[in-house]
């Protein structure tokens, strides 16, 4: 049982990437889009050469956000072309596990664009991204987590809807404000001159208290939604 | 109960006027009775739009969608006049419109899931009442966790222990207008759900006309 749950898994997350790695379409404009946002926000606050305090947490979240909701909708909208959603959904397999199976998916997605985002912020900004890498590691991967399964919900759920382009974004920022604070201020807490790691540490743990009561949501709702 | 409703709200100006004006604030803490009612019916009408799509989603029944979609739209308007009134107070009493205290920004996030909800209502097209059920689901699941990292953020709102500690003469205009909202919550939400079930049965009949 639990092992076709994953065989399921694995087998959408493998077609998703044999996709992706042909054209590299998603990966590559995800990436170029998400250092544009870090340069655009750059821009406004950075007063006189000098970033504003925070600042680099910030345009980091704000660029992780705005570059997921990116590959959330190009993900499903590839899916939409040909109406292979509605392929995979008739297939004879659990429902959960075709939604974790395109939450791992594009899980991976997020986690290499974040391979040159971070870097990159952690360069213009001076920001200590190895002095509590592990606690940094942390943050990413629980906001990103907590940010992408809900996000993975709802650009399924928008697949069939009109105006889907400018709903997602409306339906999950609100929505995900807990993962931006937490983030942010986790983050910003970490960047500081000496860092506050008890902060950080809750916001950690805020994250994964998230995480795991929207991924077993999403597991939950996703069968009833995605029925017709 | 409509003509309850209406007779309670002609009267309640009566009411509040007769409370005593507050030591530091004066006339201006009266915006209280009706902010604080609103408030509370907007917790109540987000939290039934949650109850309700929950219950459309796990046990399909069709006629809790219409009660969501009721209830959402009432937590739009309670909502609204719950943001409208509060900073006309926050004016005068802290001497700036807005601050981003913890149960301000948290009223105004689930505000914008409400109104998020709609928008997709409206604009989603076919199977937009399943996505809405998920949304506000997810939604109501959200408000604990936006309370408690807008909390952790930042604070400074009048605490909720305010309530019992007030003198009679403010606290029974104050009960009078939470029975008043609660009456109006009650009566808008019964009737715009009987409007939203009887558009639901024109459809289908229209359907059924079009297939014979």
């Amino acid at each position: 049982m639990m092992r076709a749950f994953f065989r399921v898994a694995w087998i959408v997350v493998k077609k998703d990437l044999t996709v992706e790695v042909r054209s590299l379409e998603i990966l590559s404009t995800t990436i170029f889009f998400a250092v544009t946002v870090v340069l655009m926000f750059s821009f406004g606050l950075v007063v006189d050469g000098r970033p504003l305090n925070d600042v680099a947490a910030a345009i980091l979240w704000v660029a992780i956000a705005f570059s997921g909701t990116l590959a959330l909708g190009r993900t499903f909208e590839r899916e939409r072309h040909n109406d292979t959603l509605r392929a995979l959904l008739l297939a004879p397999a659990d429902r959960p596990a075709l939604y974790v199976g395109k939450l791992a998916g594009i899980l991976l997605l997020l986690a290499l664009v974040q391979v040159v985002l971070v870097p990159l912020v952690g360069l213009l900004f001076g920001a200590p991204i190895f002095d509590h890498g592990v606690h940094l590691l942390a943050l990413l991967a629980g906001g990103t987590l907590g940010f992408t399964a809900v996000g993975t919900l709802f650009a399924a759920m928008l697949v069939r809807a009109r105006s889907r382009d400018v709903l997602l974004p409306i339906m999950l920022y609100p929505m995900t404000v807990p993962v931006m604070i937490a983030g942010v201020r986790g983050t910003a807490a970490l960047f500081q001159p000496t860092p506050n790691l008890e902060a950080t540490q809750f916001w950690i743990a805020l994250l994964v208290f998230f995480d795991v009561v929207f991924v077993t949501l999403a597991l939950w709702t996703f069968d009833p939604v995605m029925t017709d | 109960m409509l003509a309850l409703a209406a007779g309670m709200f002609a009267l309640a100006p009566f009411m509040i006027n007769a409370a005593p004006n507050e030591a530091t604030m004066g006339l201006v803490y009266k915006i209280y009775f009706f902010h604080m009612p609103s408030a509370w019916m907007f917790m109540v009408a987000a939290i039934t739009a949650g109850i309700a799509s929950a219950r459309f989603l796990f046990l399909k029944r069709p006629s809790a969608d219409g009660w969501a979609l009721a209830a959402g739209e009432l937590a739009v308007v309670f909502g609204a006049f719950t943001l409208v009134t509060g900073p006309l107070w926050a004016r005068k009493a802290w001497g700036v419109w807005w601050v981003w205290d913890a149960r301000l920004t948290s009223s105004l996030m689930l505000f914008m899931i409400f109104v998020a909800y709609l928008l997709l209502r409206k604009y989603g097209g076919p199977g937009s009442d399943k996505l809405g059920a998920g949304m506000a689901l997810f939604g109501m699941a959200n408000v604990p966790f936006i309370y408690v990292s807008v909390n952790y953020w930042r604070t400074f709102h009048p605490l909720t222990s305010v309530v019992p500690t007030l003198p009679v003469e403010m606290g029974i205009p104050l009960w009078y207008c939470v029975t008043a909202f609660t009456l109006l919550f009650i009566v808008l939400l019964r009737m715009r759900t009987r409007l939203e079930h009887q558009r639901a049965r024109v459809e289908a009949l229209y359907l059924l006309e079009d297939e014979s």
